[in-house]
């Protein structure tokens, strides 16, 4: 949401071109998601999750009633990126935005591999998510990989928020919906599995359309939900990933 | 004075407090504004004690409220039925939904827990918005019947406010009850750490499962005295915003205090009637809220007064002392 919006703005009440609209946006996301780290999460580290959670949720309803005030409640709609007219390949209509996110949810995910697998401070991060404590004890600072981990979704969120703003037209309240569906897609897919999560995400966007063509178009969002629970109700691990035992 | 008397009395004259009120006020628009804040502590103190004494997270409860409401609104708008009678059978409703749900719910714990009973929240909304024939969809269902008995009708505000306080006043006397029986003490434990609780004994699951049917329940019951005092229902009052609400009621409020829902409640449903002018702000205000009560009174306004109220007796302890 903040980054479809953010970009409107550079873009219309700037006048600035797109690719700097984008990047400054991109940019403000990633700082407003180091700012919440700093002052919400970090003083609390010790704090039961409980807390953290509903933290998270009154900072998430926060941005939200911000964006509303500064921006107010319209829909705008973003341009697409290189032009409207659509595109015919083999039969298929496809408008050259969705080609756009093709390629950059591809991009996203290889760099994200890469970073996570081959990286030093990828693999600290997930030595991080696996045991603070021992990453600690090895000379990992897990303060800054916690604030980096903040920063890199906070980036990827926005970027995703810019990229389908064409597509859905952007305003303050997209982003609960779409966020909540990234997680159904994460909860599908399997955490911190890359391929999973890509995976998640087509079969949730799939079984969406086919359950909007197949038994109403208004239980769209509603399909996307009951899949979630049955989901977190039979193989809460996600569908994807091999079980793990959780010590205590 | 015993703990025990002592908390009797509190309780006694909280009740006192609440009967007079109404014969020092003018006009029916207090009245009206007291009203819900009684419907509001009812649902705060339901899901207090699943999240402040089991410490288990639901971002779906408005969804049990909207159940309450509508099976009441639906039976008693379509086939007469007593309305009495429809409360209790939307209670047990609710409640069997939520027995049913929360063996595979509550399983879960942390972002899982929330995402789930957020995501049955989502469902239930969508569902009272899209059986139109049912309920009305978004423009609502209207002519729900006021409550009576015999030919007493609670149809004006005063009647509704000793209504819905005394149905309030026993839910919290239940639950402060509830909270210090050994069910209170073994919930406190699972919120504390759900292993060592099991180790000590407790059955976990089935405890929070309990609770969560409890919790429900009581939320079914404040959506049926919703509906009979409003007489008017739309699905925009049980969305995932109003679960947010109750969330940040109970935070303020404090977890695991039942006064302190009552706090949470008055102040929630308070706040905006002042903020009238500064319209769509109370979003960013609940949000600022559970900020900013969570990071700095971690046990909410009720224990924050307390503490400062201990402070300040020290401080005077000793300086009588001082000066002795």
């Amino acid at each position: 949401m903040l980054g479809g919006m953010l970009t409107f703005f550079f873009l219309v009440i700037f006048g600035l071109p797109l690719a700097p609209s984008i990047i400054l946006a991109i940019l403000i996301s990633t700082i407003v998601g180091i700012t919440f780290e700093r002052l919400a999460i970090r003083p609390l580290k010790n704090a039961k999750p409980i807390r953290l959670i509903i933290i998270t949720i009154g900072a998430s309803i926060f941005m939200r009633g911000a964006a509303m005030l500064i921006w107010g409640k319209d829909t705008h709609a973003l341009p697409a990126f290189s032009g409207n007219d659509p595109l015919y390949i083999a039969q298929a209509t496809i408008l050259p935005q969705h080609l756009w996110i093709f390629a950059i949810t591809i991009l996203i995910i290889i760099a994200s591999r890469l970073f996570f697998n081959h990286s030093i401070i990828g693999k600290a991060m997930r030595a991080c998510a696996y045991n603070a404590q021992v990453a600690s004890l090895v000379g990992i600072d897990v303060k800054i990989m916690v604030m980096l981990s903040f920063a890199v979704s906070a980036a990827i969120g926005s970027m995703a928020g810019i990229i389908i703003a064409p597509l859905t037209m952007t305003s303050y309240d997209v982003g609960i919906m779409l966020g909540l569906k990234g997680f159904c897609a994460v909860i599908i897919g399997g955490m911190s599995s890359g391929l999973g999560t890509v995976l998640g995400g087509l079969l949730l966007g799939l079984l969406e359309a086919l359950g909007a063509g197949f038994i109403s178009a208004s239980y769209k969002d509603a399909i996307a939900f009951i899949i979630l629970l049955l989901i977190l109700f039979f193989r809460p691990e996600g569908l994807f990933k091999k079980k793990e035992t959780e010590r205590v | 004075m015993t703990k025990e008397k002592r908390q009797i009395l509190i309780f006694l004259i909280f009740a006192l407090a609440l009967l007079i009120t109404p014969f020092f006020l003018q006009g029916s628009y207090y009245l009206n504004v007291l009203v819900f804040i009684g419907i509001h502590t009812m649902l705060a103190v339901a899901l207090n004690l699943l999240l402040g004494y089991a410490g288990q997270i639901s971002l779906g409860h408005a969804a049990f409220f909207g159940l309450g409401a509508y099976i009441s609104g639906i039976l008693t708008t379509r086939f007469s039925l007593d309305p009495w009678l429809v409360i209790v059978l939307a209670a047990v409703c609710a409640a069997t939904i939520a027995f049913v749900i929360g063996f595979p719910i509550l399983k879960l714990k942390g972002h899982y827990l929330a995402m789930a009973t957020l995501g049955f929240g989502i469902i239930i909304y969508i569902i009272f918005n899209e059986t139109v024939s049912w309920t009305g969809g978004p423009s609502g269902l209207s002519g729900i019947p006021s409550l009576h008995i015999g030919s007493w009708i609670f149809d004006n505000d005063l009647y509704n406010y000793y209504l819905i306080w005394i149905i309030t006043l026993a839910v919290m006397l239940l639950s402060i009850n509830l909270s210090q029986s050994r069910i209170g003490r073994a919930l406190r434990a699972i919120h504390d750490s759900e292993v060592a609780a099991r180790v000590m004994g407790i059955n976990a699951r089935v405890l929070k499962v309990q609770i969560f049917t409890v919790s429900a329940f009581i939320s079914a019951i404040a959506g049926s005295l919703y509906a009979h005092t409003m007489t008017f229902i739309a699905p925009a009052s049980f969305g995932f915003n109003f679960s947010v609400e109750l969330v940040t009621m109970v935070v303020v409020g404090g977890l695991g205090s039942i006064y302190g829902s009552f706090l949470g409640a008055a102040i929630l449903t308070i706040l905006p009637e002042f903020l009238r002018f500064f319209h769509d702000f109370d979003i960013i205000i609940y949000g600022l809220l559970l900020i900013i009560i969570n990071m700095f009174m971690p046990g909410g306004l009720i224990s924050g007064l307390q503490s400062l109220a201990e402070i300040a007796a020290a401080k005077m302890k000793g300086k009588t002392r001082g000066d002795a």
